[in-house]
């Protein structure tokens, strides 16, 4: 009798699998291996799950108030007693300011890529799907977005709409569509020549239902691979905007914002801007070494 | 066969099918895309321009100002006229050169950018040539040396490229170099002791200095310009090496570099003249790419390093709301980009065989 965990991985990775959940649970077995074989991938799945983690919970940790001014703790070095990090130049906790900044940067990210993500799939895959002129039509101006300067263009837009939060989402998103279009369409071009496509197609199924639950179903594993990646450099943008004083307003604590606002301090307190600059650095890193793992695991054929 | 073609389907054929027409087709394709794409940025500049919640009139005449005088200056810039209509007298402006004028310089927008854009090109031609000298020959020992340390560092600045935040890399720099170790001048491109002693002729300092005979000048300049340079050839060493690695690495895959090693070529011969010989154009490409890049990536470091290019020109305008400043610096860095962009697309079908 094999011990009950050799039971379950014989089980899950079966050449024969009895049932389409051995088979799909098999599956994400195998792939969770193939991830797993890469310490690095793993490294930044596992600082996204903390980050993730401290960002729900933050509001519930013994922290101090991130935006309690206490003058008579100015610029306190880190390593202090009850400061860790320290404290920047309205004496506010700059740990404090840190994790409640990551529910900030997480959630622009994240909606961001919600935004962007729906569109370019549904730009793309009806482009690669319906050809001919819609195809032209619809890549040509992808193809002209994608000529525009994306930060400038961000920067433009934030500026137009005044600064702020979902003005910063809004403005990022319009920028970052056309590289999901692009590979939506190169995904679908790919698979509508398959017969399990043609064979739908003779049993009577509409487009609609071959777009929807055929093409775009097997189109997301690249797109979330492409997601992952990008949320870096959204990150980096917003961090950016935030930078310039177009993002969140003061006093709630964004990154880029507590990075600009260390600037006039940079010289006595270095501190103050360096770390939330390794904040966004450990954010941005992680989504990379995250994205770069998926992207092993999904497409080994684009990997090194 | 053909009878099931579509009407555009078969006009798609007769201009692929002459080579001769079809070298002209490409052409006349390719100026349409560059056209189109223009119209495509001055319409979105123009819609900015238009739609932001700052009312334009309040801004220039005040909140006080009568409905008369409001009623006139509407008339006056045009504004109650059909949108399509205001979008070509637009783009006619646009390119009479008219960009308006700046409200916080009180110059016209263009005569502004001529002043700082040469500030910008001087340090994304320096970063890219860095870039280049550096990154390329880093990609190809990177392939050559796959999966051991080169590769390990090349694949570690290509990581650390897309992940670290420029604004933030600029503030490390110039707290470790200028402030604590003194080894490079601080903030601005040249010390006021040394400003406008050399006539501006290219609009590069380091040129100017150099045609001048000013030495002074030129060293002063230089330490000046290191460290943002630096900072941003990292970036551009980090992309190059990255795309010149993976090109490399497919290139050194092929059957022909077995049969080149076969015949007793020297290793030097096949990696130079064989591999890196057929990545040229591509890599061609992506530098122009990589230069577009800096051109964007300048504007967030150039307001750490006080650097009086378009990138501080531009976020100055965005923080007081100057938006024909804002806007005409868009186009500006909008239009070289695109240029840029669609004609690493044109280079790229002229000189690689495959891609005609």
């Amino acid at each position: 009798m094999k011990p009950p965990h050799k039971e379950w991985r014989a089980w899950l990775l079966t050449d024969t699998p009895a049932s389409r959940r051995q088979a799909a649970l098999g599956l994400a077995y195998r792939r969770w291996r193939r991830f797993a074989s890469n310490p690095l991938s793993v490294f930044g799945l596992v600082i996204l799950t903390l980050m993730i983690v401290f960002a729900a919970i933050g509001p519930f940790l013994p922290l101090h108030d991130p935006l309690r001014q206490v003058l008579s703790d100015r610029l306190l070095p880190p390593g202090s007693p009850s400061h860790w990090f320290g404290t920047d130049q309205l004496g506010r906790d700059i740990l404090a300011r840190l994790v409640i900044g990551s529910r900030l940067t997480l959630s622009i990210a994240i909606l961001v890529v919600v935004l962007v993500v729906p569109v370019g799939l549904l730009i793309g895959t009806t482009a690669g799907f319906c050809g001919g002129f819609v195809d032209t039509v619809l890549m040509r101006l992808t193809d002209i977005a994608l000529a525009f300067p994306k930060i400038v263009l961000a920067l433009a837009f934030a500026a137009a709409l005044g600064p702020g939060v979902i003005n910063a989402v809004i403005a990022i998103s319009i920028t970052a569509w056309p590289p999901y279009a692009r590979l939506a369409r190169a995904e679908t071009l790919r698979l509508v020549q398959a017969d399990f496509i043609h064979v739908a197609r003779l049993q009577g199924a509409s487009s609609m239902r071959i777009l929807l639950r055929y093409i775009v179903p097997l189109c997301s594993s690249s797109v979330i691979v492409r997601a992952t990646l990008d949320m870096a450099g959204i990150i980096l943008t917003v961090a950016g905007l935030g930078f310039l004083g177009l993002g969140a307003q003061p006093p709630s604590p964004e990154w880029g914002f507590m990075v600009a606002s260390g600037r006039g301090v940079l010289l006595d307190a270095w501190w103050v801007a360096t770390i939330p600059g390794i904040a966004i650095l450990l954010v941005s890193l992680a989504f990379n070494l995250l994205g770069d793992g998926l992207r092993d695991v999904f497409d080994p054929r684009q990997g090194s | 066969m053909a009878a099931q073609l579509t009407a555009f389907q078969r006009l798609q054929l007769v201009l692929t099918r002459h080579a001769g027409v079809r070298r002209t087709w490409l052409l006349v394709r390719w100026l349409l895309m560059l056209a189109v794409t223009f119209i495509g940025l001055l319409g979105v500049t123009f819609f900015i321009g238009r739609k932001i919640p700052i009312d334009p009139l309040l801004a220039m005449l005040g909140e006080r100002a009568s409905v008369q005088a409001y009623a006139a200056a509407r008339v006056a810039l045009g504004l109650d006229k059909p949108l399509i209509v205001q979008f070509l007298i637009y783009v006619r402006d646009v390119l009479h050169g008219d960009l308006g004028m700046s409200l916080l310089t009180s110059n016209p927008v263009i005569d502004d950018i001529k002043r700082v854009f040469p500030a910008t090109l001087e340090l994304a031609t320096l970063s890219t040539f860095i870039g280049i000298v550096i990154g390329v020959p880093l990609g190809v020992a990177a392939a050559v040396r796959h999966n051991r340390w080169t590769d390990h560092v090349a694949r570690f600045i290509g990581l650390a490229g897309s992940s670290l935040p420029v604004f933030w890399l600029a503030l490390m720099g110039l707290l470790l170099f200028y402030a604590k170790l003194h080894w490079v001048s601080g903030p601005g491109r040249i010390d006021p002791l040394y400003d406008g002693l050399v006539d501006t002729r290219t609009g590069s300092l380091l040129v100017d200095s150099i045609l001048a005979g000013e030495w002074d000048v030129f060293k002063n300049a230089l330490s000046h310009i290191v460290l943002p340079a630096a900072i941003l050839a990292f970036y551009s060493i980090a992309y190059l090496s990255r795309m010149t690695r993976s090109f490399m690495l497919e290139q050194l895959s092929q059957e022909y570099i077995v049969t080149a090693r076969a015949m007793g070529l020297s290793e030097r011969r096949v990696i130079w003249r064989h591999a890196f010989g057929n990545i040229a154009v591509p890599l061609l490409t992506v530098i122009a790419l990589a230069y577009s890049y800096l051109l964007e990536g300048s504007v967030l470091t150039e307001i750490v390093f006080a650097w009086p290019g378009i990138g501080s020109y531009l976020t100055g305008a965005l923080l007081n709301a100057d938006m024909n400043a804002v806007l005409g610096s868009t186009l500006v860095i909008g239009a070289t980009f695109i240029t840029l962009n669609l004609l690493t697309d044109a280079l790229y079908r002229v000189f690689d065989p495959r891609a005609r």
